[in-house]
This record gives structure tokens, C-alpha cells and sequence, in this order.
């Protein structure tokens, strides 16, 4: 089942698997019960035009197509999910969401009830069986495109069913030369970026819309006030920009977003070594694969679910943001949490943000971040 | 295989009427131009217009091509009410209708609702999506009858098939102070024996493509003393009351599908309700499969189900994988089937309103058909129930 967006990687992708040989159905996923009609340049998604795009290209592959409707799934598990960890005082990946419960779970789900093998999408990434036939998931060859990062929160079972044609690419800009070739007109189409549900772009509008005012203060890290906000929504750690403190800090430097804690409506802001972070853990953790206790990479045990409990360090690299760099790191699990430990300081790393663990070039797992350790020591929890 | 059971959707053009259609495009000229080659044209519209008429029971005049049913409707909506504006001393502007009426009017409305132009009061339809007249007593009873511009109602519901009680609505909507009715008879024309004069409604829209016309058009069907509309498309005034160069090979091919549709009614009438009951028997078998609409008074060709616990758009592929067309029976929006606001007013909740199948049978709907379709069904509604807990 190729889900088809409109855009010019799905087009690719679902091209790539008629092509070899497979027996492809395209499919559109419409996510808003009232999709815009026209596209805005590259922001939004799924647009009714998004969705003509789709159904040309599969109208020239000569595949069926359809459009089916998963806008209330959408709707509960991404956006309301959005809006319930900024009220939280997380920082949300919708992205990721998506992939987890929509793109690869609801849909999936309905693929493989419907005799499906595989969704196949146009993800840069690629899945590539061990000698045992269990999935692994590798960055793609293209850094820049590298979508791993959204897709490290998949699970084996998961990825057992996802094909990712495009992964093994150079490049974008190779992708859209063949999209020309085949003569597909999305070959020119810009790449959406921003949330696909926030089409404007304005995050903080949409969401004052959604929760509203919910003035607090602005503290330091001793609990002094510096200032008041108009909703902890509108701050995420590491923000620098829209303090509104009005003086500066007695040693000069700038402040910074340290923590946003909704339920005492405090935005907790202190200088940056503050918030450099040389440890993130979590408890809410998946492995794409086999998990590295039961593939062999390190020694360690599993709980009686079956789930990664205790394993040793071993040497990695972590991603905390979509498109961030691998950072060196440490990572072991001790009682069902996982905690990475860096070589040098991250910058404003959100609880509520994945970290994704590789090694290599290859996606170990990922670990919803509630807990961070500051290079200055003090410990910030998740509240 | 292929088997088409989406007739409400759109009726194949037969091979003889494609011949028709081709020798008919042949002829060059337009239809409004004053030389002998536009008279040829002209003649050919003229002729389909007679018989038209004559298979409503109404004159030439009182026909009027349209590029089709949705036109033919927004026409008579939207021209009924800038009329009756135009002619009433202000208060408030009234359109009686229910709310399982088809898209091309509940929409026309809500737009005239939204402009300030008129007001929708919306009448009751029964459990089967029939207008409930009593109701439509209370309705009628509830402002002044000079602030009604008219009652707009199918003639038989496009999506579950049930039959309106089109004479009485029209009966007490002339007992109430001869307040207009419009019928939408769009999926009915051809189906069921309908005269507009002996019917005494104030218009009536048709369309070519129902009845295995092309796609492109339809009529409204006015008598010459109905309540006057308002001019929807103005230009070249082709024809009194709409603009727009007249189809001439169009028109032709409608009249003799239309003829064609009269003549062999009785026997088509009793061939489709016999392949329908034999449909509908075994659907309905399937637990928890509920048959939709009335089951006296549907159309002969229609069958509409609903399966509790399962999509009706992942049932609708399922068939479609099979090589068998059938539709949801509601509208969509850009490809994703909504769930049918019919099901919705005749008091369904939202799931069993998105779990619907319907099947309309044609000419070209054999027994055979019916069985295979049967077969498959069950183990369908099985899959599609699977595949919907997700």
C-alpha cells in the first residue's frame, strides 16, 4: 500500500514499487475532517489539491487509488496529543506522533487486515533485514533528507511491514530529476515543512487558541520572580527570544528557558550552563529491531514483559532533534530507564523530545526524554 | 470481472445510444444561428424538447435544458427565492425541506441561509427517510404562507431509495395558500411513472446521465403557470430563462435515453425488483446487517445496507478489489466518503452513518451478478469489520 501525499517522495516511492514488479494500490490520507482546497507554498499537508496530486500520479502508474479517511485517529493521537504535552510543559514531536500511531499503526493496521504486505512511503531511510530476517533501520544516504530521526520511535513488528524505497538515494535533488523523468508535474513541488495541521505556521496562535491565557511567573532557578507570561505553552527550553524580562540578569549574560512547569504556571529561566545537559533519561523507550539485549550488542537483562530492564554502557550516538547532529554519548538501561550520558554539553534539550540512539548509521531505538541532568548538576525533572 | 451496481451514480451509455450520440455530433452548427445549418442544429433541440415534454405530460415551453441536475436544482432554489424577495414586502423568506435531501440542495440552501437570502425550515423524515407529513402539516403551519417561497423534495431519495408521498406534500402544500413544490427527480425519472401536470408540483429537475444520456445535461421542468423563478445564468438568452449555447446531440440522445427509459419501464420495473428482493434477501442475511430505507416503497433498482462494525469505505474497496462497483451512497469530499447525512437524519448515530453500502442495479444487471455478489458479501462484511476496529 503506497501512502501517497501528493508530494514528490511518496510519487517516487510508489513509482519505485510498481516498477519492481510489486502489486501496488495508492493511497491518500485525508487527516482533516476539512482539508484546505489549495496549497500555500510548502506549508500544510494533504490539501485537496495535495490530494489530486496523488491521484494523478497514481492515475499515470496505473494503479487504483483511494482516499481514506483517518482525520479522527489524526485528531486524537496527533493533535490533541500536541496540545496536551504543551500544556504539560513538554515539547511535543507531532512528526513522530504521526509515524508512531497514524502512518504506521492505524494505517498499517488497516493494511495488513486488508491482505497487505508493506506501506510503502516515501521516508528517506532505509529497513534492511539481518541474517535472522529481523528488520533494521539505517539512515538514508542522503544526510541532509535523513528522516530516521521520525522514524527511530518504530518498532520491529513495525518495520517488519514498511518499505522505504527512497533511502538508498544520493540525493533529493536525484529523486525530483526522476520524478521529472516520469514525467510526474509534482517534480517542481516545494517540501512541506512546519506542522502539517498549523498551516499558517503560527504555533503559538494555535495553540493560544486551543488553551488559552494561563498567566504565571517568570522565576529563576532560587525561585526569585523576574517577570510574569501569559502561558507557559508559549516557552519551550532553550528558548532565548520573547523572555520580556525587561532587565538583564546581574552577571550580563543572557537567560534562558531552562524548564516550563504548567501545573505552578512558572517558566523557569537561568543562564545557559545551566541549561547544557550532559545526561537525558526516560522510561517510555522502543527499539527499532531487536533491542540490543536480545540481538547480542551488550550484556544486560529484560523485565517479565519481555522489555529492555538492565543493560551495560556502551559508546553511541544520540539525536535529540529532527534535524540535529548525532552527539556522542553513553548509553545504558538500569531499571527500565534509559539514560544517555554525554561527552559534551547539549543544548536545551525538552523533555517530552526523543532521543534517538545510532550506532553508526543505524537506528538502535529511541526514548521519550522526562528527565534531564544540567552540566551545573541540578537536576531537572519532569514535572 | 467487472460487475457495475453504481447506477445512481451514473448509467452506461449503450452502444446503440452511443451511435446516436455520434451521428448527432455530426451536425454543424450552433443551435441559436439564424442559418440553415444552425436551423438543423436547432430542430434536433426542439424535437428532444417535445418529447421530453411529452413524457412528463407538460408543453415544449415549459422545458428548459440545463447543463444537468445540480444546475436544474440551484436554478429553481435560488430563482424561486430572488423571486419571491423581489415580489414580497420584506419579512423573512422560507424554504421547506428535510434534511435527507441531496447535496445540490441542502447546499444551495445553507448558502442562501448564509447570504441573509431565505430560511430553512427543516421538516422530519421517518426512520425509512421518508418526509413525515405530519410534520410538514406543522411546518407549513408555523409562518405565513406569502413568506414561503416554495417546499423542495426528492422524488425518491438517492441514496436508500425510499419513495416520497410526492402528492400529498404537494396537496397540502396548496391547502396551506399555494405554496410552490419543487421535485428532485433526478434519481426517480426513468425508475417510477411520473407526470408533472397530473403531479401539480411547480417544477421538476431531470438529468440526461441517470438514464445513460451524457454527462453535461438535464432539465427543469416548469408548467407555465408555476410560481416564477429568477434567471440563474444570464447571457444570450438562448432559452427564456437560461443562457448558455444550446447541446444539440446532448439534448438528442437525452430525449431517446429518456424514451427509451419510458417505454421499457414495466418490464425493466419487474426485472430489477426481482434482482433488488434477491439482492436485499441476501444481504440482509448477514447479522448485523441492517437493510436501510423503505422495503414497500423503494425505487426497483436500489439496495442500501448498513454493517455494524464495519467502515463502509473499506467494504467499498473490498468490493472494488473483487472487480464489483459499488458506492457508500453519500457524498464525498475530494475522494474520502463522509459519513451519509440521510442515515444521519433518519436518526442513525455517526458509526452505522459511515457503515453504509449502496448497490443500484441497471439494464446491464444480470442474475448472475446478483448471486456472485451475494457470495462475496459475507465474508466482506467479515474483512471490513477486521480492518474497521483500527
Amino acid at each position: 500500500m503506497a501512502a501517497m501525499s501528493g508530494g514528490v517522495d511518496s510519487a517516487v516511492a510508489a513509482a519505485r514499487a510498481v516498477d519492481e514488479g510489486h502489486e501496488v494500490i495508492g493511497v491518500h490520507l485525508a487527516l482533516s475532517r476539512m482539508p484546505g482546497t489549495l496549497r500555500t507554498g510548502s506549508r500544510g499537508c494533504c490539501t485537496i489539491e495535495d490530494s489530486m496530486d496523488a491521484r494523478r500520479v497514481a492515475g499515470q502508474l496505473g494503479i487504483p487509488f483511494y482516499v481514506w479517511d483517518f482525520s479522527e485517529r489524526f485528531r486524537a493521537d496527533v493533535v490533541d496529543n500536541f496540545i496536551d504535552e504543551y500544556r504539560a510543559g513538554r515539547t511535543p514531536n507531532p512528526c513522530l506522533r504521526c509515524n508512531e500511531k497514524i502512518k504506521f499503526e492505524a494505517v498499517l493496521d488497516r493494511a495488513m487486515a486488508l491482505g497487505f504486505d508493506k506501506v510503502v512511503t516515501g521516508h528517506y531511510a532505509t529497513v534492511v533485514d539481518d541474517k535472522d530476517g529481523s528488520p533494521q533501520l539505517f539512515r538514508a544516504a542522503d544526510w541532509a533528507k535523513d528522516q530516521s530521526y521520525v522514524l527511530g520511535v518504530l518498532t520491529e513488528e513495525q518495520l517488519r511491514h514498511c518499505y522505504f524505497p527512497l533511502g538508498d538515494t544520493p540525493s533529493k535533488e536525484q529523486v525530483r530529476e526522476e520524478a521529472e523523468a516520469r514525467g510526474f508535474g509534482v517534480h517542481a513541488k516545494p517540501d512541506s515543512y512546519d506542522i502539517c495541521f498549523i498551516p499558517d505556521g503560527d504555533t503559538q496562535g494555535f495553540l493560544r487558541d486551543k488553551i488559552g491565557a494561563a498567566p504565571g511567573a517568570i522565576v529563576d532557578r532560587d525561585g526569585n520572580t523576574l517577570g510574569s507570561h501569559q502561558g507557559t505553552h508559549e516557552y519551550t527550553v532553550g528558548q532565548r527570544k520573547g523572555l520580556q524580562i525587561g532587565y538583564p540578569a546581574p552577571d550580563g549574560k543572557p537567560r534562558y528557558v531552562l524548564e516550563v512547569r504548567p501545573v505552578s504556571r512558572e517558566v523557569v529561566v537561568g543562564p545557559k550552563e545551566a541549561l547544557d545537559t550532559i545526561e537525558l533519561s526516560g522510561v517510555a523507550m522502543s527499539f527499532a529491531g531487536k533491542d540490543p539485549v536480545a540481538s547480542g550488542i551488550v550484556p544486560g537483562r529484560h523485565d517479565e514483559q519481555g522489555k529492555v530492564w538492565e543493560c551495560d554502557e556502551f559508546e553511541c550516538e544520540v539525536q535529540v532533534r529532527a534535524h540535529g547532529n548525532p552527539e556522542p554519548a553513553r548509553v545504558r538501561v538500569s531499571e527500565g530507564r534509559m539514560i544517555a550520558r554525554f561527552d559534551s554539553p547539549l543544548a536545551g534539550v525538552a523533555p517530552g523530545q526523543s532521543a534517538v540512539v545510532y550506532i553508526g548509521r543505524r537506528v538502535l531505538g529511541q526514548v521519550t526524554i522526562d528527565q534531564t541532568v544540567s552540566a551545573d548538576s541540578k537536576q531537572l525533572q519532569d514535572a | 470481472m467487472s460487475i457495475y451496481l453504481d447506477y445512481a451514480a451514473t448509467a452506461p451509455m449503450t452502444p446503440e445510444l452511443m451511435a446516436v450520440y455520434t451521428d448527432a455530433l455530426a451536425i454543424v452548427g450552433n443551435p441559436s444561428s439564424v442559418h440553415q445549418q444552425g436551423q438543423h442544429a436547432r430542430v434536433m433541440v426542439e424535437e428532444a424538447r417535445a418529447a421530453l415534454a411529452g413524457l412528463l405530460g407538460v408543453d415544449p415551453m415549459e422545458v428548459t435544458f440545463t447543463s444537468g441536475g445540480t444546475e436544474s436544482i440551484n436554478t429553481w432554489i435560488k430563482g424561486r427565492v430572488f423571486s419571491h424577495r423581489g415580489t414580497a414586502d420584506g419579512g423573512e423568506v422560507y424554504l421547506v425541506l428535510t434534511r435527507a435531501e441531496h447535496h445540490a440542495t441542502l447546499d444551495a440552501v445553507e448558502w442562501l441561509e448564509k447570504q441573509g437570502f431565505a430560511t430553512p425550515l427543516w421538516v422530519e423524515v421517518d426512520g425509512d427517510g421518508v418526509m413525515d407529513l405530519d410534520d410538514l402539516e406543522r411546518v407549513l403551519g408555523s409562518v405565513p404562507a406569502e413568506n414561503i417561497a416554495g417546499v423542495t423534495t426528492l422524488v425518491a431519495n438517492n441514496e436508500v431509495g425510499s419513495i416520497q408521498p410526492v402528492a400529498s406534500i404537494v396537496e397540502m402544500a396548496r391547502e396551506h395558500g399555494g405554496i410552490p413544490v419543487h421535485c428532485d427527480a433526478i434519481q426517480a425519472f426513468g425508475q417510477m411513472p411520473l407526470n408533472l401536470s397530473e403531479l401539480g408540483a411547480d417544477a421538476m429537475s431531470i438529468s440526461a446521465h441517470k438514464l445513460g444520456g451524457p454527462v453535461g445535461i438535464g432539465a427543469l421542468v416548469m408548467p407555465r403557470d408555476a410560481a416564477p423563478i429568477e434567471t440563474l445564468l444570464h447571457g444570450g438568452s438562448q432559452q427564456p430563462s437560461r443562457s448558455g449555447t444550446l447541446d444539440a446531440a446532448g439534448a438528442h440522445v437525452f430525449a431517446h435515453a429518456a424514451q427509451h427509459a419510458i417505454d421499457s419501464m414495466v418490464t425493466r420495473h419487474e426485472q430489477l425488483s426481482q434482482l433488488r428482493d434477491l439482492l436485499l434477501d441476501g444481504v440482509a442475511a448477514v447479522p448485523g446487517v441492517e437493510v436501510r430505507g423503505s422495503v414497500f416503497n423503494r425505487l426497483p433498482n436500489n439496495v442500501h445496507v448498513t454493517m455494524e462494525g464495519a467502515s463502509g469505505e473499506v467494504a467499498l474497496y473490498l468490493f472494488d478489489h473483487e472487480g464489483v462497483s459499488v458506492s457508500t451512497g453519500s457524498a464525498c469530499q475530494a475522494g474520502v466518503a463522509e459519513e451519509s447525512h440521510v442515515l444521519r437524519a433518519m436518526g442513525c448515530d455517526s458509526q452505522t452513518a459511515s457503515s453504509a453500502l449502496r448497490f443500484t442495479l441497471g439494464e446491464s444487471t444480470t442474475q448472475a451478478e446478483i448471486e456472485k455478489v451475494v457470495e462475496l458479501f459475507p465474508a466482506i462484511v467479515e474483512k471490513a469489520r477486521a480492518a474497521s476496529s483500527r
